[in-house]
């Protein structure tokens, strides 16, 4: 997309998919390189025009004024019966969320759960930065064992609030999932991986091939008390380790055409589903 | 289709709903509103509708507030503690001014109450569905003909004004059978167009937002008062009420849905008696025909229904004193009888003296 003007030559600019609009991100936080990571995407894909985001609470619910494609405003954790919703009536329609931890992982995990075992042709954006970032900095489903929050002030304690969930493992068991990824973006090379991810991710929509989310590890240097460049230093020792980067389910790597043969691949011992293998699908 | 059919209630709804164009179903499962949700999950496979049984009542009204952002015309229904959980959703949708059918087949509360016949969220339906500064359309059907042509209705409604409609019935009436004519099937292609919805740009308009965020506390009031004007617009056009033997009655019996049957009866048995009793039994429970009723110049008012009271409450307001009102009602799921509906009846007319 370089245009040449004058002896000046444009190599880096806004996504058209992103709006000229000032976000409401704290300096030096991964949002604003996810959203653009978003929007390169659906710019390379040339899918704005069809695409319906659903953004719900939580720093990213304003992201309904930066993305240019069509927005929905969905209540805390209901993003994705949202839309499941929106998918069901426009189905050649691109429909991706964009949840945060406490979204997704916590009061928003029924949701989270069903959509990926119902298997629903959706992609799912998962911002896990271990913290509630837009309440202030409470303790989410995701934080750390021993982790200091605003609501765990003597650290994260497993014995009373039990343990975090990973999520990308926890979504691996579900048939109706295509395609899990774990990703960060704390330095060039991994910003490309997840690029690559979100691209795959909304690609497996486009073809059918299924479910599909990316799980990008982050940071908040705001609720963290940290600057930019110590959060990641902090993600990369303490959160990298409980959350390993990866690849946690490819259907198509597997060697499938899509999450449903993948479902019956793995169930065909049963004779309810070998029946629908011989009446053919 | 001209013809009788005999129906159940629940059944009725469903079945005017695919005729009014409803194409995506939401819901979750709960007695009494149970062949409803049946009707829907056997009908949309064959018309290339969503019938989907979502993992909760939360997730299905949230997946109808995405099917109505994206422009369809969508409905769940459930029952009184399943309502509840799908206040948050249809706030939202009533913030995100988004158009919808809600059904609520009542069964008794509070808690887990029962699964008999109630019309105890009358206050929840008409006044608080939701949190936050806002009213939804409730239709009260009082047959299995009224199941049917209310929920035709309340589509057009949900469109016209761009909010969710509450169809208020009751167990009784969801699991009542009565001969309907169901009304003409809707042409897909004559439902009004949505240049709100959110279905994607292709490049040719800004981009929709559904949405009922408004951090600009002066956005947010606009935005409420905006909503009121519409709400005053739906009072002038919208009220319906149903009278009968009204116009010189002493005794004027207010009741709404399966309670406005019994009801009746006993006002015909009162008028075998000598006695000038009505019924007043409003159809809209919001808007409420309010001044309908404070035009009736009875000398006494009671109100009737399954619960302790509670449209009542709006009786009063409408009667604004100018006559004694009361109340008798049975609650959780217990129906009173005709006769003791007269007997209520009885006493007042000895009060007055007749």
């Amino acid at each position: 997309m370089a245009q040449e003007t004058m002896n000046e030559t444009v190599v880096f600019q806004r996504p058209d998919a992103l709006l000229p609009v000032v976000t409401n991100y704290c300096p030096g936080c991964a949002h604003g390189i996810v959203n653009r990571l978003v929007a390169e995407v659906m710019d390379d894909m040339d899918i704005e025009g069809k695409t319906i985001g659903v953004a719900p609470v939580g720093c990213s619910v304003l992201s309904y004024d930066f993305f240019g494609c069509d927005m929905i405003e969905a209540a805390h954790g209901r993003a994705p019966a949202v839309a499941t919703g929106v998918k069901r009536v426009l189905p050649d329609q691109v429909v991706f969320a964009y949840q945060g931890d406490g979204d997704l992982a916590s009061i928003g995990m029924a949701e989270t759960v069903h959509a990926a075992t119902r298997g629903e042709n959706i992609t799912i954006i998962f911002i896990n930065n271990a913290i509630y970032g837009m309440t202030g900095g409470q303790m989410a489903p995701t934080s750390l064992p021993n982790q200091v929050t605003q609501t765990s002030p003597y650290g994260r304690d497993s014995q009373t609030a039990g343990y975090p969930i990973r999520v990308c493992e926890l979504l691996s068991t579900l048939d109706g999932v295509a395609y899990l990824e774990r990703v960060t973006v704390d330095t060039p090379k991994h910003v490309r991986a997840a690029k690559k991810a979100i691209r795959h991710a909304f690609d497996n929509q486009i073809q059918g091939v299924g479910y599909s989310l990316v799980e990008v590890v982050s940071t908040c240097p705001t609720n963290w008390k940290m600057t930019p460049q110590e959060s990641f230093a902090w993600m990369r020792e303490n959160m990298l380790p409980y959350y390993p980067l990866g690849i946690y389910k490819d259907v198509q790597a597997e060697g499938f055409a899509n999450a449903a043969e993948a479902a019956l691949a793995r169930a065909k011992d049963c004779p309810m589903v070998e029946k629908v293998l011989k009446e053919g699908m | 289709m001209t013809e009788k059919t005999l129906m159940k209630g629940n059944e009725a709804i469903a079945e005017a709903a695919l005729r009014a164009g409803c194409r995506h179903f939401f819901g979750y499962p709960i007695t009494p509103q149970t062949e409803l949700a049946a009707y829907m999950s056997k009908q949309m496979p064959r018309i290339g509708g969503t019938y989907l049984q979502a993992e909760s009542e939360i997730a299905a009204v949230n997946m109808l507030y995405g099917a109505s952002a994206a422009g369809a015309r969508a409905m769940t229904s459930s029952s009184s503690p399943g309502i509840s959980l799908k206040t948050e959703g249809i706030s939202y949708m009533a913030g995100a001014d988004l158009p919808a059918v809600i059904v609520n087949v009542q069964r008794g509360g509070p808690g887990l109450g029962s699964i008999q016949p109630s019309q105890s969220d009358y206050f929840q339906a008409t006044r608080a569905m939701g949190h936050g500064d806002f009213y939804l359309p409730v239709l009260a059907p009082s047959t299995v003909q009224e199941m049917a042509d209310l929920t035709y209705a309340a589509f057009d409604m949900a469109d016209e004004y761009r909010t969710p409609v509450v169809i208020l019935a009751d167990g009784l009436l969801g699991q009542m059978m009565e001969p309907v004519i169901m009304p003409e099937k809707r042409d897909l292609s004559t439902l009004p167009a949505k240049p709100w919805a959110t279905t994607g740009h292709g490049h040719g308009r800004a981009h929709n937002i559904a949405n009922s965020l408004h951090l600009d506390p002066q956005k947010l009031c606009e935005e409420n008062q905006e909503r009121f004007q519409r709400y005053e617009v739906i009072k002038g056009k919208e009220v319906r009420v149903e009278t009968y033997l009204t116009d010189d009655a002493d005794i004027v019996v207010a009741a709404f849905g399966a309670a406005a049957r019994i009801v009746r009866s006993a006002v015909n048995a009162a008028r075998e008696k000598g006695i000038r009793a009505g019924l007043f039994r409003p159809i809209t429970l919001w808007p409420y025909p309010a001044e309908a009723l404070s035009s009736l110049g009875a000398e006494a008012f009671l109100t009737v229904e399954f619960n302790m009271g509670q449209m009542v409450e709006d009786v009063r307001l409408a009667v604004n004193g100018a006559a004694p009102v009361s109340f008798f009602g049975k609650c959780g799921g217990v129906i009173p009888t005709p006769d003791e509906v007269l007997q209520q009846i009885e006493q007042i007319a000895e009060g007055l003296g007749e």
